[in-house]
């Protein structure tokens, strides 16, 4: 199906908005991205019409309510092309996921003196809830780092991963260097060592298109808000086998089997990591969400997006005065179309504030990645990063705004 | 001139600009011309620490007042900073107490104190106040 960028933007609500006066030039996606009508109008549905909580009642809304909920794990699983609908637990985003990962396995598989893996390019997502099972367990925690141009320094892989390495925890797509990090090649060697993985799709799910049976990963998670549908929402795929033998995380809701002050067995998978209500209006939407992404991936509109970051790629590229993290060293189609980067002798929130007034929202900061920002000796960053729904003249005034910007500081 | 004159003067003169880019460039002229810390002293207990600037903020008093010495890594917060020290560097803690720091609202910069901003403005101020009444509880 044939799509101009007009047809998309027409389909989100809050792109016609302004800014001080100004047109909204949303530039701030690897954060959250915004919400189709079909994602709010299905929220709203469950709010207005099916109001009532799920997996519980044997009444008419609350059916209606448990099915939203189930078809849009049916969709997450078709999404991922994961083998089983049970292998898709709902939580409350990325970072739940990978908490939920750290402490369950942790408690299964982990014991003093073992050893977890993560990379140098994390979110503190990916590194705090490692750490804290560490600290719990007695385990260490070893880094991969990467190189000057962002990428993943693979040949130090091997010797990082003993026969004490228990699970490797690393990122499609950092969020700060914007590369497509080699998982597949990652997962196979890690599991050559007999080390399970778990791949942090936080971006990686909203531009790749992710197999989880063919990468064979023993974890993926993702958010909902990052990926069209509403905040407040996200997944965890995990391999039936894990999560079978893994202990359940909270206790309570409907997660149980049967509840004795002697002891209590646990609801089978998914809803044994499912305690309390979940925010089944908000996981609803993930179905539409997906329904919007199968469109956008039968449009030529993938194309055009690819076209406005080579440009944005080559405007930063030749500015003397800009450094760029997270640099593509074939094609630059191992980069998607986000760039963090800093402006000599400029500050990141200076310019952050003054394309703020131009109407543009870009991220500036540590961007949840400290220990990245120190590997590269700065205190932040500007990040800029867009979806399919940004043009090319947006793009081009960006790029104009941060020369002035620029010029203004200098 | 009293502090409620100077921050007065302050709102006034900002009055004068429509625009928020000339606003921003004349915080920027004056985030400029205001003395840098010497390195030595931006030590972390002087450090604000924010997601976004850092503010590193020194105080001595002389004559039963505050003298106020501050540094920014970014420029516009430098030059909001430059206006405050320009208002309460040199005030008694009674005189700094009596302010209730609207004039950074009233001036037309409220996003740049915006919490989620996240940058060390907010608690500069919070600061300034801190200190001036940690000065006033030993008289």
């Amino acid at each position: 199906m044939y799509m101009l960028v007009n047809d998309i933007r027409n389909m989100f609500p809050i792109l016609s908005r302004k800014v001080y006066g100004k047109n909204l030039v949303y530039f701030d996606n690897a954060a959250t991205s915004q919400r189709p009508q079909s994602v709010i109008d299905e929220w709203n549905r469950i709010s207005a019409e099916s109001n009532a909580n799920i997996h519980r009642a044997v009444h008419c809304l609350a059916d209606e309510a448990t099915q939203a909920y189930e078809a849009s794990r049916d969709a997450v699983r078709d999404f991922l092309n994961a083998e089983f609908r049970e292998e898709i637990i709902f939580t409350s985003g990325t970072t739940a996921s990978v908490n939920l990962v750290a402490f369950c396995f942790g408690e299964a598989f982990v014991k003093e003196g073992d050893e977890v893996v993560v990379t140098e390019a994390e979110h503190h997502s990916n590194i705090v809830p490692w750490q804290m099972m560490c600290q719990r367990k007695g385990a260490v925690l070893k880094v991969l780092p990467v190189d000057d141009d962002g990428h993943l320094m693979l040949d130090e892989l091997d010797s990082l991963l003993t026969e004490k390495t228990r699970i490797m925890a690393v990122t499609h797509i950092s969020n700060v260097l914007g590369l497509v990090n080699p998982i597949k090649e990652i997962i196979d060697r890690c599991h050559s060592k007999g080390v399970a993985v778990l791949v942090d799709g936080a971006q990686g799910a909203v531009h790749c298109k992710v197999d989880v049976r063919e990468l064979d990963c023993d974890f993926y998670v993702f958010s909902g808000h990052k990926l069209y549908a509403a905040t407040g929402t996200g997944v965890l795929y995990g391999k039936k086998k894990w999560l079978e033998s893994m202990p359940p995380y909270m206790g309570g809701g409907e997660m149980v089997g049967t509840v004795r002050f002697s002891g209590t067995t646990y609801a089978p998978l998914p809803m044994k990591y499912e305690a309390g209500t979940q925010n089944f209006a908000s996981a609803a939407t993930l179905k539409s969400a997906i329904d919007f992404i199968n469109l956008l991936n039968n449009s030529e509109l993938n194309k055009s997006i690819d076209e406005i970051r080579d440009y944005i790629l080559h405007c930063l590229n030749k500015d003397q005065r800009i450094r760029l993290y997270g640099v593509p060293r074939g094609t630059s189609d191992e980069k998607i179309p986000l760039f963090s980067f800093t402006v000599d002798g400029v500050h990141h929130e200076d310019l952050a504030l003054i394309l703020d007034k131009m109407g543009i929202a870009v991220r500036s900061g540590q961007m949840c990645a400290e220990p990245l920002m120190d590997r590269f000796g700065v205190t932040g960053m500007l990040r800029i990063s867009l979806a399919p729904y940004n043009t090319i003249e947006e793009a081009e005034y960006f790029v104009k705004c941060l020369n002035k910007a620029i010029d203004m500081l200098i | 001139m009293s502090l409620q004159e100077a921050e007065n003067a302050i709102i006034e003169e900002f009055s004068m600009y429509e625009e928020w880019l000339d606003k921003y460039e004349y915080l920027i002229e004056l985030g400029k011309s205001l003395k840098d810390f010497p390195e030595s002293s931006k030590t972390d207990e002087k450090l604000i620490k924010g997601c976004q600037s850092r503010v590193w903020l020194d105080y001595k008093i002389e004559g039963g007042k505050i003298i106020f010495n501050a540094d920014s890594d970014a420029i516009i917060t430098k030059g909001i900073i430059s206006l405050l020290i320009g208002l309460y560097s040199g005030r008694t803690p009674q005189e700094i107490l009596s302010s209730d720091f609207s004039v950074v609202e009233k001036i037309g910069l409220k996003e740049n104190l915006s919490p989620t901003r996240a940058n060390g403005l907010v608690s500069m101020i919070a600061k300034i106040r801190e200190i001036a009444y940690g000065i006033e509880g030993l008289d």
